[in-house]
């Protein structure tokens, strides 16, 4: 099958600046991927060399086997993006902004589905508003609605969320997870590592314009072996439990395990050393963790 | 294929039409004012070509300078602000091809100067009694000297960064080409240095050959006139598809 997206070889350079490179990423159909990684790690800079509004210095992208450059038409046909910039055009009304969007794919006798865009991102009460009138969230849903309106099979949002409320944010995954249950591919990035977690099947982590990690959010999270082991206990904390990573505040101790069997043996030591616990607590590393994790490090 | 063409003009006429007391009414009234001024102070006065009064011979002028004027306005305004607000990327992201982008704008910008240099002729009509001699030649030269404008707008838009760049551009090129184009008086009563001048810019050549359509009488032979407005034509269409195909200062 057609992958989604290939990005094969690609960098990107501004001025001195490399913010992508080396770049190889596929993304199946049907995925729904997130893009994750610090402010100016290359996800805005990648998303538009999809969309063709960046060009690589080097390297071939492609939107379901459609060169970007080559086959700029059929290609941007295919993909729908949410730009990351609140942008709007102040001349129109939701609805006006809605049609000419679609016009521009060439689809004129679009209304149903405009509808249904707008009813499942709950901009129909708006509908008539102008641009100019709606608030910052109410703009956000309509960059959303104004990316789908030609029912695109690969979807990018950048950071769609930003700004928006819970009830659209919930709002407009479930529309989103649906269009992915569809068929569409999803691809995402997001400053919110547990909406990443949650929805994405497959994570790509940049870093200074390079993809560091890339796998599934359950595998990445169990990379990162550290286990925390959270204890307060009364009496002294022995001394052969002070390995590396140990942190202690009065009586309350933190440790890390490598995996799950060293529970077992950490609290024995505890126990025979005359501890008593008080008050324990197992946290396991979330995508978050993992994050911190991969960008502090040196690569 | 269905392209998104048609869609792209209508909204580039949607944004000038939903502002037209700015974008038609006001340079219509301007050239009235012109027209008030000169043509009741001089028309006694003057006949510029033999039974051709001076308000006869300004109107025409005055319309098509207007006309050029506001589609250069247009072009250039629309995609300036696109490009200050962000906007243009909803146009960027979409399957238009280079010149169906050029295309509309320059169409658009056609339309614009087309409807302010209809409206001035119509509101200079107490002051002369229009003929149409040439209506081919009038009709060729309005819409080829507008397209030309209109994507020299384009060119500006794309060239420039800021909105004061824009307006300076508008200061010190557009302003003294089409002042500067015989709209005001027949080049032949100027010196031969100031007529030689004038046969430098090619705006001179549309305003005559636009006048040329009303009284079948020109300063210069119709076909000189729209061979250059052509060649004019050609040349800045060229250049402005160059740096849309190119993306210039839109795709980064
Ligand atoms: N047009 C441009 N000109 C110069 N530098 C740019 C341009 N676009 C992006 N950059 C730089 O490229 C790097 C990557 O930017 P990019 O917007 O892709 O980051 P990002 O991962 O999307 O960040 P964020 O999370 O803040 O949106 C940054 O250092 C940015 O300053
Ligand atoms: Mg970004």
């Amino acid at each position: 099958m057609t992958a989604a997206i290939e990005l094969a070889g690609v960098n990107k350079q501004f001025g001195t600046l490399q913010a992508l490179a080396d770049v190889d990423l596929t993304v199946q159909q049907g995925e729904f991927f997130g893009l994750l990684g610090p402010n100016g790690a290359g996800k805005t800079t990648l998303i538009s060399i999809l969309a063709g509004l960046a060009r690589a210095d080097s390297g071939v992208a492609k939107i379901l086997g459609h060169n970007v450059r080559t086959q700029y038409r059929l290609a941007r046909r295919l993909l729908g993006v949410v730009p990351q910039e609140l942008v709007f055009d102040p001349f129109f009304t939701v609805r006006e902004a809605l049609r000419i969007q679609s016009g521009y794919f060439g689809l004129r006798q679009n209304d149903d589905w405009i509808e249904e865009v707008m009813h499942n991102l709950d901009l129909t009460p708006k509908a008539d508003s102008n641009m100019r009138a709606l608030s910052g969230g109410m703009k956000r849903r309509v960059l959303v609605a104004q990316a789908l309106v030609h029912k695109p099979p690969v979807i990018v949002l950048d950071e769609p969320t930003a700004g928006v409320d819970v009830e659209l944010r919930r709002g407009l995954w479930a529309f989103i997870k649906r269009l992915n249950a569809d068929g569409h591919t999803v691809v995402l990035t997001t400053h919110y590592l547990e909406e990443a977690e949650t929805l994405c099947g497959r994570i790509a982590m940049l870093k200074e314009g390079r993809v560091i990690a890339l796998d599934s959010a359950a595998n990445l999270v169990r990379t990162l072996h550290s286990l925390q082991l959270k204890v307060r206990i009364e009496g002294v904390f022995p001394e052969q439990l002070r390995i590396e990573g140990v942190a202690s505040l009065g009586d309350f101790h933190v440790i890390p395990l490598r995996d799950y069997d060293e529970l077992e043996p950490t609290l024995s030591v505890l126990r025979t050393c005359g501890c008593r616990i008080v008050e324990l607590d197992l946290q396991q590393p979330d995508l978050e963790d993992v994050f911190i994790h991969l960008m502090s490090r040196d690569h | 294929m269905m392209t998104g063409f048609p869609t792209l003009f209508y909204k580039e006429v949607l944004r000038f039409w939903k502002v037209a007391l700015q974008t038609v009414a006001a340079p219509v009234l301007t050239s009235l004012l012109y027209v008030l001024i000169f043509a009741n102070l001089l028309d006694r006065r003057l006949e510029v070509y033999p039974g051709v009064p001076y308000a006869m011979f300004l109107i025409p002028g005055l319309a098509m300078m207007s006309a050029l004027q506001n589609a250069f306005a247009n072009s250039s305004s629309s995609l300036i602000q696109s490009k200050m607000t962000g906007n243009v990327v909803f146009v960027l992201l979409a399957p238009l091809s280079h010149l169906e982008f050029l295309g509309a704008y320059v169409l658009a910008a056609i339309l614009r100067g087309v409807i302010v240099g209809a409206g001035v002729l119509l509101v200079a009509v107490p002051f002369w009694a229009p003929t149409v001699r040439e209506p081919v030649w009038l009709i060729a030269f309005c819409v080829v000297g507008t397209g030309t404008f209109g994507a020299f707008g384009l060119i500006a838009a794309l060239v420039v960064d800021k909105i004061d760049q824009m307006a300076a551009f508008q200061n010190f090129v557009i302003m003294p080409l089409t002042f500067l184009s015989g709209v005001f008086f027949s080049i032949h009563s100027l010196s031969e240095f100031w007529q030689k001048a004038s046969h430098l810019n090619p705006v001179f050549y549309m305003i005559d050959g636009f006048r040329y359509g009303f009284f079948g009488v020109s300063d210069v032979a119709p076909q000189i006139s729209i061979s250059i407005t052509l060649a004019c034509f050609a040349t800045i269409f060229a250049i402005a598809f160059v740096l849309v195909a190119r993306g210039h200062k839109l795709r980064a």
